[in-house]
């Protein structure tokens, strides 16, 4: 009789930290300790605190256990597992006092940590608390019944007005009404063909929520697809993936399999002759195969390529046939809206974005993980409580969201309910939500450099104003970096990324400039300082940086001189040193290696 | 898959399985699992109510879990119950066949079981 589970966290980010070697030593200490008719060690989807991985908790308890190693496993199985006394010293050091708690008996619960707190999973709720791999498990957590619901008490007009009632809109970043996208691929000629198709080409850097639900609950989004056939007609699926993904590919292929066998994919399913299967296809990783039709284009055998909209895919879509493409996190929440019905979903955010969002918190953040929150939490709530806040005592410049498609939101606007219009209205974008966080040591025009060599890069190369347009724009960021731009570089930058963002084919091209003009309306001052002055404010523009030696400080060591590859420092033992300028290449070595404090950065 | 109820026997059959992730509510039953305990033969104890309670349908109701040395080492196999707005009650001198009783008759039937208790037993 199993009494307790051990939930270890077989996500992308735990399984790099060596998660699936602490799972093996957990199995064979338990087997060799005679427990293994007692506890069951489970392998599960992300818990989203990835910054503390490999994470591990254990039930009934809910102990959480962070950062455990596999030479921590014996001491668990022996004091915890075996005799009940946790293992202090592992346990997430918010929890700790709750463990602590527990060993006196008292109730404990992970998810009253500030980390959790706030969050609402619905998109993320079987993460971290299911073995992906197991379809059983799913079903447990009333997995597909919201697909026996529809094909057993609604009609597929019942199933797109539910949806659209919900006011979900899609989570890839464009916004648009889910229920208004299927409504557009309803009807047609009895016996039309229809695809449905699943957006897994997840391509912001920093963004990794749609990996996390695809390792972590992978028939969610089978069931999902399923039912967006029945609401539309089609038989068919396809789930566009990208090989950079391999766990997540793995479990997908498992999850397929697995419901076909037991015939939730297929040929009638539950006797009510509709049939439904899925395919899956890798994508190579281009960025720009997460634009809707670049990425048909790309499943159709072609070079992925976007073409102009309309007609709409819904329209004319994978195969010139209507198809409902819908990106990852929206689908995860399909099977929860009619589970529990449109008014629940609706009772969650704001007036024009319902739900909740999963956000892929990165940069200079103390919680770095995966976080779901209600639509119109502020931002502040989000970094401050849920991600602890910037860390090293270091001050909060900007957030920037949507990826190379957003903008950077800074402090001032702090308390904004997080939502789409109102992030577009502060000049950023939800995009699929990352949201990389930046302090007082970033550079904002380097940032904007960095997503624009980005987008650069990324361009297919069909149209003018983006193969063309961001290199322009990207030549004149290197100017500016490089302290050579004059202010007349600043109305061109302006003026092509206007004519950019209205002249692009697709939404890779239009939302180019978007990072650029976001730090240009926010943060004009540090252009300007980097054309006026020559400076770089945060110190992070090589070019603009000089290195000297204050010879009040030097005490002559020749530690620095000894180091710098570059012969640029002279001076002899027990004198101050000197930096030849034009000798200097301001890698920072000097600096490093100075134990005095003798040389600064300008 | 043909039929709902299909679908429904497989998450009957799996319910107990993920049951235990839920955040800890309700009755917490907890063994004291230190050295003495193990030795005075906790383990059969321990196994006996997380059986018991499956087998009585607590699942969803009732937390097994374990605890160290609670400091009676004499009385122990110790075994604690808690529930929200009651008194805690101890039970001491615990066997399988006790547990097996008090589950049905405290767990499922809410009366705890006098003669098992701490206040009971001489100290």
């Amino acid at each position: 009789m199993i009494r307790s589970h051990v939930l270890v966290c077989g996500g992308t980010g735990c399984t790099a930290n060596n998660s699936t070697q602490v799972r093996e030593a957990l199995e064979k200490e338990i087997a060799a300790k005679g427990l293994d008719g007692e506890i069951q060690v489970v392998p599960t989807g992300c818990f989203g605190l990835c910054a503390l991985g490999p994470v591990m908790i254990v039930y009934p308890e809910g102990v959480f256990y962070s950062q455990v190693k596999p030479e921590d496993v014996p001491e668990i199985v022996e004091e915890h597992l075996l005799k009940g006394r946790v293992v202090e010293r592992l346990v997430y050091n918010e929890t700790a006092q709750q463990a602590e708690a527990a060993a006196h008996h008292a109730a404990t619960s992970l998810s009253e940590t500030a980390f959790y707190k706030k969050q609402h999973r619905v998109a993320l709720r079987n993460c971290g608390v299911i073995n992906p791999e197991v379809i059983e498990e799913y079903i447990a957590m009333d997995g597909y019944f919201a697909l026996a619901k529809v094909l057993k008490e609604m009609t597929p007009m019942d199933v797109v007005n539910e949806i659209s009632k919900s006011g979900l809109r899609g989570r890839g970043g464009g916004g648009f009404p889910t229920g208004t996208k299927w409504k557009f691929a309803l009807g047609g000629e009895p016996g039309t063909k229809k695809y449905v198709v699943c957006n897994a080409d997840e391509g912001d850097p920093g963004a990794f929520m749609d990996r996390s639900v695809l390792e972590g609950d992978p028939h969610a989004v089978l069931e999902a697809m399923a039912i967006a056939g029945y609401a539309i007609g089609a038989d068919e699926g396809y789930i566009y993936v990208r090989a950079e993904y391999p766990i997540a590919v793995k479990r997908l292929e498992i999850a397929i399999k697995q419901a076909r066998e037991l015939g939730l994919l297929g040929k009638d399913i539950f006797g009510t002759g509709f049939n439904f299967d899925i395919q899956l296809r890798l994508g190579a990783g281009a960025f720009v195969c997460g634009e809707e039709t670049a990425l048909l284009t790309s499943i159709e055998g072609n070079r992925g390529e976007p073409r102009p909209r309309p007609p709409f895919p819904a329209v004319k879509g994978l195969f010139g046939k209507p198809t409902v493409i819908n990106n990852v996190e929206t689908y995860a929440n399909i099977p929860q809206i009619i589970l529990n019905g449109a008014e629940w979903f609706a009772s969650m955010g704001t007036e024009k974005s319902k739900g909740t969002k999963v956000f892929a918190l990165g940069g200079k953040i103390t919680n770095t993980g995966l976080v779901e929150i209600p639509m119109g939490t502020t931002l502040r709530e989000v970094i401050e409580e849920i991600g602890g806040g910037v860390p090293n005592g270091k001050k909060f410049k900007a957030a920037q969201t949507g990826g190379p498609s957003g903008g950077c939101i800074p402090a001032e606007h702090f308390d904004v309910p997080i939502d789409y219009d109102n992030l577009i209205a502060i000049g950023s974008m939800m995009g699929s939500g990352g949201m990389i966080v930046m302090d007082e040591d970033n550079c904002m025009v380097d940032i904007a450099k960095f997503f624009l060599e980005f987008t650069c890069d990324e361009s297919c190369g069909k149209c003018t104003p983006c193969r063309i347009g961001t290199k322009r724009m990207l030549e004149i960021m290197n100017k500016i970096t490089s302290g050579q731009a004059t202010m007349d570089d600043l109305d061109k930058l302006e003026e092509l990324a206007a004519y950019i963002q209205a002249n692009a084919l697709c939404g890779l091209g239009n939302t180019a400039p978007n990072p650029v003009l976001s730090t240009l309306r926010y943060f004009r001052d540090e252009y300007e300082a980097h054309i006026k002055d020559h400076t770089c404010p945060a110190g992070v523009c090589r070019a603009l940086l000089s290195f000297e030696i204050i010879a009040d400080k030097c005490k002559g060591c020749t530690l620095c001189a000894r180091n710098c590859p570059a012969g640029a420092i002279s001076g002899a033992v027990k004198q101050a040193h000197v930096i030849d300028q034009d000798k200097c290449i301001k890698c920072g070595v000097c600096i490093q290696n100075c134990k005095f404090d003798a040389i600064i950065k300008k | 898959m043909k039929s709902v109820e299909e679908l429904m026997a497989i998450k009957e059959k799996m319910k107990g399985n993920v049951v235990l992730r839920n955040e800890a509510d309700g009755i917490r039953v907890v063994v004291g699992m230190a050295t003495c305990g193990i030795s005075a033969g906790a383990r059969p104890v321990l196994n006996a109510f997380v059986e018991a309670v499956n087998d009585l349908d607590l699942a969803g109701k009732v937390t097994v879990t374990q605890t160290g040395c609670i400091g009676i080492c004499q009385f122990e196999p110790v075994v604690e119950v808690f529930e929200e707005g009651k008194e805690k009650v101890t039970y001491v001198n615990m066997t399988a066949e006790k547990a097996r009783r008090v589950a049905e008759e405290h767990l499922r039937d809410g009366k705890p079981v006098v003669d098992y208790t701490i206040n009971n037993t001489s100290l």
